[in-house]
């Protein structure tokens, strides 16, 4: 059993609070994601439930243990950083044995090997073992640094964005193998990013965090499906949600129209009351072309191959839609456009989902 | 507007080729992008075109006018690198007239130019500022206003997105995209970033290792890459493959089970000389291909595989399957259907999505080869 909890944690730097009042569970052999832009406070969360960083105020407890003045060495947690933080004149097998043959640890020889064997072949290494790790590519040390953690088995993984110095089709390969490796291992993880895909295809819940502060917590589904605000209905999606602004035009019950007419919202199906002014989400794979209500002129037509990327002038409005494999449609076009309205999604003007 | 020839290009150093004799011509209004791995001859070949970098061998022709040997400033073309070279110590609007300045034009023909491609670009407010002050992708438009303003022949564009943030990168991708189509001018973009590719041109040139992999656009690279290089880099993931043993009509693969060919395909796989003398080949499918069968309701299945992954993309999920030899296949699904790791299930391809691949000479087959 290893769980992580956070209980109202502050931490400052000067007068900026990086972390303004932080709660969160994390539960056993969970995959928990923090997501948020840069400077959003994901890092700091980390390195506090690492103890390599002191809080001012709150608690942290590992498996129901206080640990606010436990060291970092006695917290039993490892730590996987963005940067490969190998020895380049060691082989692979001795940088991850590196940490078990510690004093402190006092595991046999024998012990090492059976761990090391077992590590690398979940990570696909095993034939790498006994190469210098200064002579590895960008994705080999990352899986060596990863597996350094594993042979640990840590109570705890921290990982602060291990896959964003590789490249895409890398970081697309390794994604899938650690989120196979976290669920047949069953290891709680933490894991920190500011790429949606990672969070939404690897998590089991992810926590939004920006500025210091949690804007919500849920399943990828939750997220996407059902964001809080218009901040994480626009971090979570590529492209991203259609943000346009709408406003109740008669009391007598006509929807919301865009200023110019262009788009008319019915608002809530159960018809559960909005405010008179709304920010409606419209997700781009939520436009249904062909038929439907509304128009739009085509002004940018990007073929992905599996998918299509359409720009639309909606009045003053831009939409992009997307649909999949190649689009017949030409710039310039035309075209009427449906809405899948079950699916949109409303915010008042301070941004809050209603 | 202009036309650009290439005819036999080539690039050496010392003894290694830079870039392989190429030939290809871009037609005037044509936006082409240069797509491949670093160093693999797509910015040099971009160069080559500016004349920053002289050929080793070959022609280059500007509407038909031979300017192989001019300097880069008798070509009338404007080069955008990846790193904004903007002059600190001007505003704005004196980088963006700089251009226009050397090549002499009066103060007010200079005022309206640089106004007009402020407004085409939404600069007009950031003007007075200096570059020193403007975010990454303000001082990025700064520098395509500074090379839009010349009205040049030809752009050439370096990367012109690498140094910025994905966010940020997938709108001005559609600002560029937005002002070709409007101004017309042909254009010939480098880029690594096989979406941006994708995304902005009107035909694409693959490179690696020196050598053009395939010329078309983004239909044909993306479903008849002309060889396994481009089926591997073109798509996120990129395509399937797998190794098999072509027999009777059937690829066998390695861990058993066999994916029945489309008889379409059956003819051009049994033509003698397809396939090397041990018959082994290469079947590939995008993602979009597979189509996991629901017990039951459909037929059973052809190919047998056991959960590895399963992720939600958004608007889709992703199915990762590992097949009996322990090859993983990407299939994408809908975003409803959940399956858990180690399930075992069967699936099938769409049998318009099939390709196929000479592993010796890592070709497509042609289906009228």
């Amino acid at each position: 059993m290893s769980d992580v909890r956070l209980e109202n944690v502050v931490k400052r730097f000067g007068e900026h609070a990086a972390l303004d009042d932080i709660s969160l569970t994390i539960k056993d052999q969970e995959f928990f994601v923090l997501l948020g832009p840069t400077g959003a406070g994901k890092t700091t969360t980390l390195r506090v439930i690492a103890g390599l960083e002191k809080h001012e105020a709150g608690h942290v407890y590992l498996d129901g243990a206080l640990m606010d003045g436990t060291q970092p060495a006695d917290r039993d947690v490892a730590f996987v950083f963005q940067q490969y933080s190998l020895y380049p004149s060691m082989s692979v097998y001795d940088n991850m044995a590196f940490p078990l043959r510690s004093p402190l640890r006092r595991i046999p020889e024998d012990e090492i090997k059976r761990r090391i064997a077992t590590a690398a072949e979940k990570l696909r290494i095993t034939h790498l073992l006994e190469r210098k790790t200064a002579r590895l590519s960008g994705g080999e040390m990352q899986r060596v640094s990863i597996g350094r953690a594993i042979v640990r088995a840590p109570r705890v993984f921290l990982m602060d964005e291990p896959l964003s110095n590789l490249d895409a089709k890398l970081r697309e390969s390794l994604r899938v193998e650690l989120k196979h490796l976290q669920k047949t291992q069953g290891s709680t993880t933490l894991f920190v990013t500011h790429d949606q895909i990672e969070a939404l295809t690897m998590a089991d819940r992810i926590a939004v965090l920006d500025d210091g502060r949690i804007v919500q917590v849920g399943t990828p589904f939750d997220i996407y499906d059902r964001p809080a605000t218009t901040f994480v209905a626009q971090l979570v999606g590529a492209p991203r949600i259609n943000l346009v602004v709408a406003a109740r035009t008669s009391a007598d019950g006509g929807g919301w129209r865009t200023r110019d007419g262009s788009l008319i919202f019915a608002g809530h199906s159960d018809g559960s009351p909005l405010p008179p002014e709304v920010t409606v989400g419209i997700r781009p794979e939520d436009i249904r072309l062909g038929e439907g209500a509304f128009l739009g002129d085509l002004i940018l037509v990007e073929p992905l191959g599996v998918e299509t990327i359409l720009h639309f002038k909606v009045g003053g409005d831009t939409l992009l839609c997307i649909v999949p494999g190649v689009a017949r449609y030409k710039v310039g076009e035309r075209i009427a456009f449906g809405l899948a309205v079950e699916r949109l999604h409303y915010f008042d003007l301070d941004g809050r989902r209603v | 507007m202009a036309n650009i020839e290439l005819k036999q290009v080539e690039k050496k150093f010392g003894e290694t080729f830079a870039v392989k004799p190429l030939d290809m011509s871009v037609q005037s209004g044509e936006f082409i992008v240069f797509l491949g791995p670093s160093g693999c001859g797509k910015t040099t070949t971009l160069r080559m075109i500016s004349g920053l970098e002289a050929v080793t061998d070959g022609a280059i022709l500007l509407d038909g006018r031979d300017v192989t040997w001019l300097h880069p400033s008798e070509r009338d073309i404007a080069f955008v690198f990846q790193f904004f070279a903007l002059y600190s110590h001007m505003s704005a609007r004196e980088n963006i007239a700089f251009p226009l300045q050397a090549a002499g034009l009066k103060r007010d023909q200079i005022r309206q130019q640089v106004a007009q491609v402020a407004t085409m670009l939404r600069i007009d407010h950031l003007l007075d500022r200096r570059p020193g002050s403007l975010s990454g992708g303000d001082q990025q438009r700064i520098a395509l206003a500074r090379a839009l303003v010349r009205r040049p022949a030809a752009f050439l564009m370096d990367e012109p997105l690498g140094a910025l943030d994905a966010e940020f990168r997938e709108s001005m991708r559609a600002e560029i995209k937005r002002l070709h189509i409007d101004q017309g001018a042909t254009t010939v973009y480098v880029t690594h970033d096989q979406i941006e590719a994708m995304a902005m041109g009107d035909r694409i040139v693959i490179m690696s290792a020196a050598v053009v992999q395939q010329i078309g656009t983004p239909a044909e690279v993306y479903y008849d890459p002309a060889n396994l290089f481009v089926a591997r880099f073109i798509g996120s993931p990129g395509m399937n493959l797998l190794d098999g043993v072509y027999k009777a009509g059937a690829v066998h693969l390695p861990g058993g089970g066999a994916y029945t060919v489309p008889d379409d395909w059956r003819r051009v796989l049994d033509a003698p000389g397809a396939l090397p003398a041990d018959n082994a080949i290469v079947l590939g499918f995008r993602p979009e291909a597979v189509r996991v069968t629901r017990p039951g309701n459909d037929s059973p299945g052809e190919l047998g595989a056991a959960v590895y992954a399963d992720d939600l993309h958004g608007g889709y999920s992703m199915l990762h399957l590992q097949l009996a030899d322990g090859v993983i296949v990407h299939g994408r699904a809908a975003r409803e259907a959940r399956h858990a790791i180690h399930s075992v299930l069967r699936f099938d391809l769409d049998p318009t999505l099939v390709r196929f691949f000479n592993p010796q000479t890592e070709r497509a087959i042609g289906r009228d080869s």
